[in-house]
C-alpha cells in the first residue's frame, strides 16, 4: 500500500474511536444487545461463566461480571490462555463464553481454539468484536479473514448476526446448542433493524428478509442491514431487490440459499463485511456450481489486501460495503 | 532397587511394568518415543499409583484426579500407566499406534479411556489445565488436577501466560510436573533455548517449586507428598529431572535424541535389561 498524502480540497472524517457505534447517524440503536442478553440468560442457566483477556468492557461482557462477579474470570492479555483455560472449564460441565476482538481469536488463538476447544468439541462460546471492518485501526484490529478461517475448522458453528435483535436470540440458541460456536459480535450501541420484519432467529437457518424480482441479495452479519437499506433506495430506480439474511455461516443453510438462487431472472448478489477468500460468498457459490444452479453471480466483499486506517464510513465507501457503495454497484450492474 | 523398602519397593515393580509396557508398544511400532517413556516411568508410577485417586473402572468418575498429559508424543508411557492401571485392557497393548487403534502415537482424548486431553500441539496443556483447576474449584470438588509437561515445552510463551494465571487464582489444586530429560527435536534442551535457572523461575511465578532426580523412586515419592500436603494457596510444581531410556542402560548410553533408533532385535535386549534392572 502507498502512503496516504494528506489531502487539503476537503474535510477530513477522523478515526473513530475503538468501542464507536457502527451505527449511522439517525439509525435506531440498543445498547449492549450482548452483554444484556447474557445477563438475563443467565439467571437461570447458572452453568454459564463469563471470561475475557483484557477486553470485557469492549466485548459488553462486563455487564455480566458486574451481574455475577464471582462467574466471570479474567484471564489477562493472554488470548491462548483464554481459550485453553475455557477449554479446560468445559471440560469441566461449565459453559464459558469468552471474548476478545476477533483479531486476537482467529489469528493468535487459532491452534488453541483448533485443538482445546474444536477438536476436543468443548461447549465453549466465543465471542469476538471487531468482525471484518468494524476498526479504522487498520489490519492489527481488522478481523477481514474470520469467517474464512473459523468455517475451515471441524466443529465449529459460525454466526454473523445483523443487529441488536438478533444478538439477543442468538445468545440462547448458542447456549442451548452443545458444542463450540464462534459468533462475531457487534457491541456498544448496536443498530436495530430487523424487529421491523417480524425477524425469528434459528439457528442454521437463512431467511428472506424481503421479497425481490430482479436482485437477491444474499447476505451476513451487517452487510444485511446495508442491504435492506440499499433495497429501498434502489425501489425508486425500479430495482426490485430481495434479500436472503444468512447469520448463520457454518453449517450453511444450502437448502434455502439454492431454493432462492434458483427463483429464475434474478442476479444472484452475494454481499459479506469479509473478504472475498473464503467467506459466504465462495461457499454459496460452490453449491450453486455443485447443484447446477447457473443465475448470474456477483460477490460483494473486502479486497484481497491490508486494509487502510481512517474512519469507518470513508472505509466502507472505499472498499464496497457502505449502503451507497452497495446501491451504485446495483445499479452499474443492472444497467 | 536395592534399598527401596515396603511401599516404595511395589511402587519399582509398578514402575517396571510401565516401562516393561512401554518397550512392548515400541515393538509394535519397532520406534516411538520410547526413552522418554524409560525416563518418565518412575514420575508415572507414583502418580497412578501413590498418589492419585481414580476408579479403574469408570475412568469418567466425577471424583477422579485429572491427569493430562501435555506432551501427546508421551502417549506411550501414559498408555503404559493406564494399561498397568487397569483402564486401558492389556489386550490393547499390540495396537499402539496401528490404523483403528484407541492407542494412537499422539494422545487424543476423543481416543482413549483416561486420556483428559488432546495433547501434541506443545504448549497447550497448561492452559487446559488452568480451566480445569478453576472448574473444580467451582464445583467444590477435592479433586487435583496433575499435568505432564515436557522442558522443550518451556519454549513456548502460553506456557508462561498459564504459569501466571494460575498463580493469580492461586491454584493450589494444581500439580504439575515438568519432565527435565534435557532433550527436544533439535537438541539437548538447554542448548536449544536457554530456560534455566528453572526454580529461580517458578519459584518467581508464585509457584510452589520442588526440584528431584525423578528417577530417585524416594525422591519422587516425597515429591508428590510434598506437593499434596503444602499448605500455601499457591499452584505446585515438581521439576524432575530424568535420565532417557532410564532402566536400559545401552539406551541410557545412546546418542540422545528426540526419537531413538531402536534396532529389531534391541526390543528383546531391551526388555532382558529391565528384568535384570528388576531383580537386582
Amino acid at each position: 500500500m502507498t502512503k496516504p498524502v494528506p489531502s487539503t480540497s476537503k474535510p477530513r472524517l477522523t478515526t473513530s474511536a475503538m468501542i464507536a457505534s457502527i451505527a449511522s447517524e439517525g439509525q435506531r440503536t440498543q445498547a449492549a444487545p450482548f452483554g444484556t442478553a447474557l445477563v438475563e440468560l443467565a439467571k437461570t442457566r447458572t452453568d454459564i461463566i463469563g471470561m475475557t483477556a483484557d477486553l470485557g468492557k469492549y466485548t459488553d461482557l462486563h455487564l455480566f461480571g458486574q451481574a455475577y462477579p464471582d462467574r466471570y474470570y479474567q484471564m489477562g492479555m493472554a488470548e491462548q490462555l483464554l481459550f485453553g483455560a475455557a477449554s479446560g472449564l468445559a471440560a469441566e460441565g461449565f459453559v464459558p463464553f469468552a471474548t476478545t476482538y476477533a483479531v486476537f481469536a482467529t489469528r493468535r488463538a487459532y491452534d488453541f481454539i483448533h485443538q482445546t476447544i474444536a477438536e476436543e468439541d468443548r461447549n465453549v462460546k466465543i465471542v469476538c468484536a471487531l468482525p471484518g471492518l468494524t476498526s479504522g485501526y487498520g489490519p492489527s484490529h481488522q478481523a477481514a479473514e474470520d469467517l474464512a478461517l473459523m468455517r475451515a475448522m471441524p466443529n465449529m458453528t459460525v454466526i454473523d448476526p445483523c443487529d441488536a435483535c438478533e444478538i439477543t436470540q442468538v445468545v440462547p440458541a448458542m447456549a442451548a446448542h452443545q458444542g463450540p460456536v464462534y459468533m462475531r459480535l457487534l457491541r456498544g450501541q448496536v443498530p436495530l433493524v430487523l424487529d421491523e420484519y417480524n425477524y425469528t432467529f434459528e439457528l442454521g437457518k437463512a431467511k428472506v428478509i424481503r421479497g425481490g424480482r430482479d436482485v437477491l441479495f444474499i447476505s451476513t452479519g451487517l452487510m444485511t442491514m446495508r442491504a435492506l437499506e440499499a433495497a429501498k433506495h434502489l425501489e425508486s430506480d425500479k430495482i426490485d431487490v430481495a434479500v436472503l439474511h444468512v447469520p448463520t455461516i457454518k453449517p450453511l443453510d444450502t437448502e434455502t440459499i439454492l431454493r432462492e438462487a434458483r427463483q429464475t431472472g434474478r442476479m444472484v448478489v452475494v454481499a459479506e463485511n469479509h473478504t472475498i477468500v473464503g467467506g459466504l460468498g465462495e461457499a454459496v457459490a460452490r453449491h450453486m456450481m455443485l447443484n447446477g444452479v447457473a443465475a448470474q453471480f456477483r460477490h460483494i466483499g473486502l479486497p484481497d489486501e491490508f486494509l487502510a486506517a481512517g474512519a469507518l464510513p470513508t472505509l466502507h465507501d472505499r472498499y464496497g460495503i457502505s449502503t451507497q457503495a452497495l446501491v451504485d454497484q446495483i445499479k452499474a450492474w443492472q444497467a | 532397587m536395592g534399598n527401596l523398602k515396603g511401599h516404595n519397593r511395589d511402587l519399582a515393580e509398578r514402575a517396571y511394568r510401565v516401562r516393561r509396557n512401554a518397550v512392548l508398544m515400541g515393538e509394535v511400532q519397532g520406534q516411538g518415543y520410547i526413552a522418554q517413556a524409560l525416563d518418565i516411568a518412575d514420575v508415572l508410577a507414583v502418580a497412578y499409583f501413590h498418589a492419585m485417586t481414580y476408579r479403574p473402572e469408570d475412568p469418567e468418575w466425577e471424583g477422579r484426579d485429572r491427569f493430562l498429559l501435555s506432551n501427546g508424543h508421551y502417549a506411550i508411557a501414559l498408555y503404559a500407566a493406564l494399561i498397568e492401571a487397569g483402564i486401558i485392557p492389556a489386550e490393547e497393548l499390540d495396537s499402539y499406534g496401528s490404523d483403528e487403534s484407541r492407542l494412537p502415537m499422539s494422545g487424543m482424548a476423543s481416543y482413549t479411556p483416561g486420556m483428559e486431553m488432546s495433547g501434541g500441539s506443545l504448549g497447550v496443556g497448561m492452559s487446559i489445565a488452568v480451566g480445569m483447576a478453576l472448574g473444580l474449584k467451582r464445583k467444590k470438588s477435592n479433586a487435583r488436577v496433575y499435568i505432564l509437561f515436557s522442558d522443550g515445552e518451556l519454549d513456548e510463551g502460553a506456557v508462561w501466560e498459564a504459569l501466571m494465571s494460575a498463580a493469580h487464582y492461586k491454584l493450589d489444586n494444581l500439580i504439575a510436573i515438568v519432565d527435565v530429560n534435557n532433550q527436544q527435536a533439535d537438541g539437548p534442551s538447554t542448548q536449544v533455548m536457554a530456560f534455566e535457572p528453572l526454580v529461580q523461575k517458578m519459584e518467581a511465578f508464585g509457584w510452589f517449586t520442588q526440584r528431584i532426580d525423578g528417577n530417585d523412586l524416594d525422591a519422587v515419592v516425597g515429591a508428590f507428598d510434598t506437593a499434596k500436603d503444602n499448605a500455601e494457596a499457591k499452584p505446585r510444581i515438581i521439576i524432575a529431572d530424568t535420565l532417557m531410556g532410564k532402566g536400559v542402560p545401552f539406551l541410557e548410553a545412546r546418542e540422545k535424541n528426540h526419537f531413538i533408533r531402536v534396532d529389531p532385535h534391541e526390543w528383546q535386549l531391551a526388555l532382558a535389561a529391565l528384568e535384570e534392572g528388576r531383580q537386582s
